[in-house]
């Protein structure tokens, strides 16, 4: 089935004209239009201009004047990821008509390697949840139960995902919201450095947290997506101009003399079922001659509150342009500015976004400032020192994704500080700008995925893409029935 | 009692660059609304802010020509507030650690010279511009974005002036110096030099500064010094009723003369700055200021002291060719032209600036330092007199000609040739024989009154002393 072939699969038939992008493209949108309405992945799909661009793109490979070995071969991307033309809500009601005016520099660069669009996928609200449950648009299921969420926030582009919708899918992580959603769907997903892709176009939750990254079936693909879209932008001066040294050839798979760093406190907590999984995998890593050590990253314990601080600070002046002034929701019957004010962002906003919105603008508050968000980010150096600390004497660390599979579609959302608390294992390395990623490798009891997750020091995405090439090979496909 | 107000000064310069401090928007005034501005000043989703290195360079500039440290680590931050002219809800702006810092400017009062401390000069975005409709029944109000993004220099003064004529001279000198540096247009009219006034009182060699308001909607540097004079009173005669001053932000209103409750201390913003995490600290090498110092012309202060050194021009000359960079320089270019200084001056502060509203416009006069330069020559040599010089210069600003051809055309030469004089002062002598007689009884002012016939006779193109000699031996002898 053309919906179970990997990127690379795809380009080569592409490139022997065994199939056209047109043919690609229908294959997925028939996949869409069976299974979406049971998976809810995707908020926007348009065949009709997806269509056209397969046929353009068929054109060009035609005439010899494909854009890349790619060219034709169809994506998810997030719906905070602004496409010129193409609505790009967030999965908010305040911005559930918005169609941007430009490209993300990421998709840019997607469509400039001839990449086409599939369709935008669902998401937690602005980004923030675990789940997808906070979406405007309703949840999206997790294709392995559909009773159970698919984790999020970017939640839709990991379900599309797994469940063949999509060969591949651009994310976003500001605190695990690739590699927890790659984890409970059973895929590869990839949050890169922090500056290694422009967040130019990126509806911005946590400004210097969010990083743009990507999912795909394998680990292979999962570098194909992300060394596309790395690159300086001139127009994010926190991105940053580093070589691209992480492309698909460039993986050697081979672990010999790697130092890998097993930090205890990122077992504390976590289901048996999963830690086993987890240590079964670094022993064959440790056989296969990378050296293991035990390591301690100390800190850990304060990732929650100083990211739901910093987070929460940025996202409250970040969100404050949705106001019904220029552009979004503006409810009827406004009669002055501050009605204005309060009814377009009261109705607009759904209930954990403000929640953020209220934690943020409080830890900011003069009086407040210094308790709160400043003590935040004397949290934040002492938890960068201890990456520093430990990549001084390691090249990568491997831990669990999270702490358990994937739960039950209502179970937590009554339960912020619960829900909060599930991000453990994944918002350091977003504090500390650190790559990493997500790699299926099981699945539980109940039949759940499980991820193993590889932390490399800034822009080592090489090292860490390359002991994950080693870890698939020991890992079963996982697919889901559906 | 005797008491003693405290004044400080937030001055909002903007800075003269092509485009916006964070886009790559047109900076230009007037144009139409909303038609200078792009997905980053619009605050449209996703967008990212990219600092304007021309932005940091002027603002950099500024902070040398006041005197101030310029700090080798600075960092933007946001100050959230909503409005519907400010389109992200925040400006950018920055916090604790300015560009600059610690500076001072000099100011001319009644005994010398006084020294105005400067807290910082910050850099930030500008707002739009929110236009209420005065039409009635249409209850409307617009946004113009066009301001939005354009890049200012935020001045803060301690609060070290002591009167509204000493604001009044504070504005001068900045609006002189970024003139100088060619930072800023600096137009209170067009809005391109805004000001707010803090002002306290307390009793005479009290230590503690008494409870502060600020003065905002100040749209002339008249209208400051006006306000301070006012508020001040105000808060003495309150505090001499025994009523309390309250920290608040009162309104000028110029029509009235008075200023009026805004706001008080209860409801000011809570701004919750913190560090814009999109824009990266600036961090600058000591080369790059120095670099940036180079570039620094002389300023105003140094000018004057040189003019009055060099020139031996006096104090009062020397502030006034040097008050604008433009007119000190044509100045300048007249003597090295060969001007005798002290006269180029007379002319300049006599003649010229009659002539000419915007001495800033002086390249575009028709009468360039070097016609002037001749025509001062054309004095000394005595081809014409100072009083035809008057009719030539004027000649020469109308039509841009230079002296020579004037005076070739019009016939305007001095006639010094003795004998053409004599028979003109013949002709006088036996049309005015009154005026003879009188002279001769001892009225001095029937010689003064020859003399002028003469001069007329000779439409003001003779000799004067050669004419004074001549007739004083004619009639004498």
């Amino acid at each position: 089935m053309i919906t179970d072939k990997t990127i690379s699969s795809l380009s080569e038939m592409l490139e022997k004209k065994e199939i056209s992008s047109r043919e690609i493209c229908q294959a997925y949108l028939k996949r869409i239009s069976d299974l979406n309405g049971r998976l809810n992945a995707y908020i926007t799909v348009d065949p009709g201009m997806l269509m056209v661009e397969a046929g353009i793109s068929d054109e060009r490979r035609s005439s010899g004047k494909q854009l890349s070995r790619y060219d034709g071969i169809p994506i998810a991307v997030k719906d905070n990821i602004s496409t010129k033309g193409v609505k790009t809500t967030c999965a908010s009601r305040i911005l559930s008509n918005f169609v941007p005016p430009y490209d993300a520099h990421s998709y840019e660069q997607m469509k400039s390697r001839g990449f086409l669009l599939l369709g935008k996928t669902n998401m937690d609200e602005f980004a923030m949840g675990s789940t997808t449950e906070t979406s405007y648009f309703g949840p999206s299921k997790n294709p392995f139960n559909t009773d159970r969420v698919p984790g999020g926030s970017s939640g839709g582009s990991a379900v599309a995902v797994s469940s063949g919708m999509a060969p591949g899918a651009l994310g976003s992580d500001t605190g695990g919201s690739i590699r927890q959603p790659a984890a409970f769907c059973g895929v590869v997903g990839i949050k890169p450095t922090y500056g290694r892709v422009s967040r130019y176009g990126l509806v911005a939750y946590a400004s210097s947290l969010d990083q743009i990254g990507a999912f795909a079936t394998t680990v292979g693909d999962a570098a194909v997506l992300l060394s596309t879209i790395s690159g300086h932008d001139v127009r994010d001066t926190t991105s940053i101009d580093r070589e691209v040294d992480f492309r698909p050839g460039d993986l050697s798979g081979d672990v010999s003399g790697v130092r890998i760093g097993v930090p205890e406190e990122y077992f504390e907590g976590v289901s048996e079922e999963i830690a086993a999984v987890i240590k079964n995998k670094i022993s064959l890593l440790e056989k296969s001659g990378a050296v293991v050590e035990k390591i301690s990253l100390k800190y850990t314990e304060y990732a929650i509150p100083v990211y739901y601080l910093i987070a929460t600070a940025e996202a409250s002046s970040n969100l404050a342009r949705y106001d019904g002034v220029r552009y979004g929701l503006r409810p009827e019957g406004i009669n002055n500015l501050s009605d204005l004010y309060l009814k377009s962002r009261s109705e607009g906003f759904g209930r954990e976004v403000k929640r953020r919105i209220i934690l943020g603008t409080f830890s900011l508050s003069s009086g407040y400032y210094d308790a709160y968000y400043m003590k935040a980010l004397k949290g934040r150096t002492l938890i960068i020192r201890d990456f520093q600390d430990a990549f001084s004497k390691v090249d990568a660390i491997i831990s669990p994704v999270t702490t358990t599979t994937a739960f039950k579609i209502g179970e937590m959302i009554s339960d912020p500080l619960q829900m909060y608390m599930s991000d453990i294992l994944t918002i350091s390395t977003n504090l500390a700008g650190i790559p990493g990623i997500s790699v299926p490798v099981g699945v539980d009891g109940k039949g759940m995925p499980i991820g193993l997750q590889i932390m490399g020091d800034h822009f080592r995405e090489k090292t860490i893409l390359s002991l994950a090439a080693n870890v698939e090979k020991t890992c079963e496909k996982i697919k889901p029935e559906i | 009692m005797e008491y003693e107000p405290v004044i400080g000064l937030e001055v909002h310069v903007q800075l003269n660059t092509e485009s916006k401090i964070f886009c790559g928007c047109s900076t230009k005034f007037g144009s139409d609304s909303n038609t200078q501005t792009c997905p980053v000043c619009l605050g449209l989703p996703g967008v990212l802010p990219v600092l304007n290195e021309e932005v940091l360079k002027k603002g950099i500039l500024a902070g040398l020509a006041i005197n101030a440290k310029i700090a080798s680590y600075s960092k933007f931050d946001r100050k959230n507030y909503f409005y519907p002219d400010l389109p992200k809800a925040y400006q950018i702006s920055q916090y604790d650690k300015p560009i600059c810092e610690d500076g001072y400017i000099e100011i001319p009062v009644k005994n010398g010279l006084k020294k105005i401390g400067i807290k910082r000069l910050h850099l930030e975005e500008d707002a739009g511009k929110s236009i209420h409709s005065e039409t009635p029944g249409n209850n409307f109000s617009f946004v113009d974005l066009n301001r939005t993004g354009v890049p200012l220099a935020e001045i803060v003064s301690e609060p070290e002036l002591g009167s509204g004529d000493e604001a009044y001279e504070y504005l001068q000198k900045i609006k002189t110096i970024m003139k100088y540096i060619d930072v800023s247009d600096v137009n209170m009219e067009e809005g391109s030099l805004r000001c707010d006034v803090n002002v306290s009182v307390r009793e005479k060699g009290a230590v503690k500064f008494g409870e502060k308001v600020e003065i905002k909607n100040l749209n002339s540097f008249k209208s400051v010094r006006a306000s301070i004079n006012y508020e001040i009173e105000r808060q003495i005669r309150m505090i001499e009723s025994g009523e309390k001053i309250v920290q608040e932000t009162r309104l000028w209103d110029a029509d009235s003369n008075e200023t009026y409750s805004m706001r008080s201390k209860e409801d000011a913003h809570d701004y919750r700055y913190f560090p814009d995490p999109d824009l990266a600290p600036i961090i600058l090498a000591p080369e790059y200021i120095e670099e940036i110092k180079k570039t620094l012309p002389e300023l105003p202060d140094a000018k004057l002291r040189r003019f009055v050194d060099e020139y031996s021009l006096p104090e009062y000359d020397s502030s006034v060719l040097t008050s604008v960079k433009q007119l000190a320089d044509y100045f300048e270019e007249t003597v090295k032209l060969g001007a005798n200084p002290k006269k180029a001056s007379n002319w300049i502060m006599s003649e010229l600036l009659a002539r000419i509203t915007n001495p800033e416009e002086i390249k575009s006069f028709h009468a360039s330092p070097g016609m002037l330069a001749k025509l001062l020559a054309l004095i000394e040599d005595g081809t014409i007199s100072g009083k035809i010089a008057k009719t030539v210069f004027e000649e020469m600003t109308a039509t841009g000609k230079g002296p020579e051809q004037i005076i070739d055309e019009k016939g305007l030469k001095q006639v010094s040739d003795t004998g053409e004089i004599d028979s003109m002062i013949d002709a006088v002598l036996k049309n005015n024989q009154k005026s003879v007689d009188d002279f001769k009884n001892g009225k001095e002012n029937a010689f003064k009154f020859l003399v002028g016939q003469v001069m007329k006779e000779s439409k003001g193109k003779a000799n004067p002393i050669l004419v004074n000699d001549l007739l004083l031996k004619k009639i004498s002898g």
